[in-house]
This record gives C-alpha cells, sequence and structure tokens, in this order.
C-alpha cells in the first residue's frame, strides 16, 4: 500500500517533470513496481550494490553500521539527482570516503545505478 | 586566526597521513593515541585479542574456544618439525640458537646487508634452504606449524620491531605505511578505512577490528579456514574482499605492510598462535 502511494506520486512528479520539459508524458518511466523490485535486489545483492554491508534498510537482514541508515530519502534527497550522483560516485561529496565509487569503477552499470536509486529513493 | 590556522593544519594531517615528514615513531604515537582515544575503555594490553577486544559478544564465544583451542594441535606437530634434524645432521635450532628465551617479538626485522625485511617465515624458509632442504609452502601447513611454536615460546614477550636509521629500511617501511592507506581494488577500500577509520563499526554483521595489535595473535587457527594460516595469507583475504588482486604472500609488498603493522604494535605482547572466527 504504502509502496502504490509512493509509486503514484513519483510516477506523478516525474510526469510532471516531463511535462514542464515539453515532452509527452510517455509511460516508460522507471518507476514501475518491478523495476523497484529490481532495484532492491541490485542494493541488496552482495555482488552489487551491497549497501546492507555499510546501511541499514527497512526489509534487509544483517546490516552494518559504518553508514547512515537510509530512511527518509526524500526528505534528505529532495533533489533524486543528488541521491543518483551520491551513488554513482560518492567520492564527489567526500574524496576519502570509504563507499564504493559504483559507477566509475563499473561495479553497477548506469541503468543499475538508476535502478537502485529510483528504489532507494522510496525509502 | 592562529586557531583557524591550527585547526585547518589538524584536518590537513588527519586526512593526509603522508603530507609532513613523520618520523615511524611520530606515526606510532598518532596511530596509539589515534586508537586509545577511540577505544578508551579498551586497556591498551588487550589490543592484542584483535576483534574481541571490542566485541563482548563474540568474545565469551571466544573465550570458550580458548580454552580447547584448535591451534594446540598445531604448536605440538610445530615442536616436533622443529626439532627434526635436516639431511645434513644441522637443525632449526642451529639457525634460532635463541628460539627458547622466544624470538617471535623482534620479527619481522630490517636487514641492512641484504636490503631486504626478513621475516619469521622467511627466516624459517632460509634455514631450510641453507641446509639443503626444500622450502615450505607460505600461508598454511608445516609453515605455521613450526610458526605457532615459535610463537608461543615468545607469548609474553613485547613486540620489539626496529626501523633501523637506513635508507632502505625507511623507504620498506614507507612502503608498508603507504599499502595501508591506500584504497585498492574494484571496491576501492584501504585497509586503513576498515580497521582504522572504521574500526570498531560494523560491516554486515562483523565488527572492525583496529589494526593495533593486528600482527602479534598470527599464526591462527580460523574456523572459517579449517586450519591455520600466516597473517599473508590473511592478507591476500581482505585484499580480495574488495576485489583486489592479492600479492603473494611473502612478496615484498606483504613483508613490508607487515613491518608497517608490527611496529605500529610495538610494547604489545605476543600472544600467538590464536583463534579466530
Ligand atoms: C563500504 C561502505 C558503504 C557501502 C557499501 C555503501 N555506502 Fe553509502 N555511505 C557510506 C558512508 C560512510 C556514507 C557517509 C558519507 C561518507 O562518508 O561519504 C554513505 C552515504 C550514503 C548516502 C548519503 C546519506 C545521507 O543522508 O547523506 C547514500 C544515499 C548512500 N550512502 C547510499 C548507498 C547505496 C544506495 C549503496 C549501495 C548501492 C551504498 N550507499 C553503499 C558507506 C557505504
Ligand atoms: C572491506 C573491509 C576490509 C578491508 C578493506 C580490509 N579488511 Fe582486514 N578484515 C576485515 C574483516 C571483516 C575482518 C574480520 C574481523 C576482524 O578481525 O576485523 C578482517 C580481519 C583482518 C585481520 C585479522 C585480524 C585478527 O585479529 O585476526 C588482519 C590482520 C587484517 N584484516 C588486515 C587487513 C589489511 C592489512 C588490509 C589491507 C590490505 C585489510 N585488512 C583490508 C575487513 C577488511
Amino acid at each position: 500500500m504504502r509502496l502504490t502511494a509512493h509509486i503514484l506520486t513519483t510516477t506523478a512528479s516525474i510526469a510532471a517533470l516531463v511535462g514542464c520539459l515539453g515532452f509527452a508524458p510517455t509511460i516508460a518511466s522507471a518507476d514501475t513496481t518491478a523495476d523497484l523490485e529490481k532495484g532492491k535486489a541490485l542494493a541488496f545483492n552482495r555482488k552489487k550494490g551491497n549497501c546492507l554491508a555499510c546501511h541499514q534498510i527497512e526489509g534487509g537482514k544483517l546490516a552494518g553500521n559504518i553508514g547512515p541508515p537510509l530512511v527518509a530519502m526524500k526528505a534528505r534527497f529532495p533533489d533524486y539527482g543528488k541521491l543518483r550522483a551520491q551513488i554513482y560516485d560518492a567520492r564527489k561529496n567526500n574524496p576519502n570516503t570509504i563507499m564504493i565509487p559504483f559507477g566509475p569503477h563499473a561495479v553497477m552499470s548506469d541503468g543499475e545505478i538508476d535502478l537502485v536509486a529510483k528504489y532507494i529513493h522510496t525509502l | 586566526m592562529k586557531k583557524i590556522a591550527t585547526a585547518l593544519s589538524v584536518v590537513l594531517l588527519a586526512a593526509t597521513p603522508f603530507a609532513s615528514q613523520a618520523t615511524p615513531d611520530d606515526d606510532l604515537k598518532a596511530f596509539r593515541s589515534y586508537f586509545t582515544k577511540k577505544f578508551p575503555e579498551v586497556p591498551m594490553s588487550d589490543f592484542v585479542n584483535g576483534v574481541y577486544a571490542i566485541d563482548a559478544a563474540a568474545r565469551e564465544q571466544w573465550e570458550a574456544f580458548e580454552e580447547f583451542p584448535s591451534y594446540e594441535i598445531a604448536i605440538d606437530n610445530g615442536k616436533d618439525k622443529f626439532g627434526k634434524k635436516f639431511a645434513n645432521g644441522k637443525g632449526y635450532a642451529d639457525c634460532f640458537p635463541n628460539y627458547k628465551k622466544g624470538i617471535k617479538q623482534n620479527y619481522p626485522y630490517f636487514d641492512t646487508d641484504s636490503g631486504k625485511i626478513v621475516t619469521l617465515e622467511g627466516a624459517i624458509n632460509k634455514c631450510r634452504t641453507d641446509n639443503g632442504e626444500k622450502p615450505l609452502k607460505w600461508k598454511k601447513g608445516a609453515i605455521t606449524e613450526i610458526g605457532a611454536y615459535l610463537a608461543s615460546l615468545s607469548r609474553g614477550h613485547k613486540i620489539n620491531v626496529k626501523v633501523p636509521n637506513d635508507a632502505g629500511a625507511i623507504a620498506a617501511y614507507n612502503r608498508g605505511k603507504k599499502h595501508f592507506y591506500a584504497k585498492r581494488g574494484q571496491l576501492n577500500m584501504a585497509c586503513a578505512d576498515c580497521h582504522y577509520y572504521y574500526s570498531g563499526s560494523m560491516i554486515r554483521a562483523d565488527i572492525l577490528s583496529p589494526a593495533l595489535g593486528h600482527p602479534s595473535g598470527f599464526p591462527v587457527y580460523r574456523n572459517k579456514w579449517a586450519g591455520m594460516g600466516t597473517i599473508h595469507r590473511r592478507y591476500g583475504g581482505c585484499n580480495k574482499q574488495v576485489r583486489a588482486k592479492p600479492f603473494k604472500a611473502q612478496s615484498d609488498e606483504y613483508k613490508a605492510l607487515e613491518y608497517f603493522e608490527t611496529y605500529m604494535s610495538n610494547g604489545l605482547e605476543i600472544n600467538g598462535p590464536s583463534q579466530r572466527k
């Protein structure tokens, strides 16, 4: 239920955004339930995001505490682009960060990072 | 104004351990005070116990293991092997005349003649090859048994590793220090990330041990290995975790890393061999 609400608001805001930019609001946005599930699976996969190594995430077991718990993400990252950038390359914000530079080191592809970031934004 | 300048330089210093012309002794003092501040409740002498010094929950289980330790048999086997003569009639005791008094605390040392770091494992194999025997494998097996025996004779002796005033020795020390602080592997993490900056934090379900005291308990019997391993075996595992290509056991790189880590642990007691999960 909560998830659906999230999807609705996200889809709505994306539609609004796309609308502003003057594109026809296609329904090809990445925020389908299936995509959010994919994002979650990538985030939890030890060979991919493995975010749980360092962050608590709702529904994740045996989480570490090296980084902050990933909660209230919309409040902390009203700007989705900033969240994606943090996941793509955390060194931009903190050059000596322990967080993995997922994009530049090709730990995940651009598409995978999109899926993870969209999912994390719902938390 | 001056306050701001000092604050700034402290930040710089903390962020880049190489900016200053720090001597090994300066490094040691900074390293130690970092950990005593981070873990004020841990007595200095307890850092030899690795993660169990800071993980109360795991410590009980570990103490139970240590009652009937799996490494006991390694010590016994090591004693037998150490006592066996080589084909030429000589033996390990000829290479290590002071072994009964405990020698492990002096390794690794920098040999100014060869310009190389000598580890205890390196000295064991040199003893063999000098006497016409084949060298032992580096990471597990017989070398860890002999190492366990020699460590057991050194228990209670304080680690006493020196960096002599020699360009080669200082270069070797700095190489180890650099390895410790440098990011590596696809996952881009340094030893220091896990065992310095975030020691005491949880990575998944594991608490990260402080690097201070790392070498004191080796060789270790590790449940995960179902056997004994040297510290270089462990270094290889930690390099692999961050998807870095591990160096070879007893490579100059790992010898330098062990030299750095052991120098940082000077003054702590040898308590090897020990048990790890
Ligand atoms: C090895 C540890 C580690 C891993 C793995 C890791 N992070 Fe992080 N992350 C951190 C740390 C530490 C911070 C705090 C900022 C810093 O030090 O750079 C952080 C910060 C963040 C932030 C910013 C939080 C805020 O409120 O400012 C987000 C978002 C984030 N991580 C998401 C992720 C996601 C998503 C993944 C997996 C795809 C991930 N992290 C994997 C360590 C990690
Ligand atoms: C991604 C995190 C991570 C990185 C990076 C890492 N380690 Fe580890 N290391 C661990 C974990 C987890 C353990 C097991 C728990 C413990 O003892 O800290 C461990 C254990 C060890 C141990 C055994 C300690 C003992 O008392 O038995 C040594 C020694 C060690 N690491 C050295 C290193 C060195 C040197 C490097 C860099 C080459 C390194 N580690 C890099 C996570 C890491």
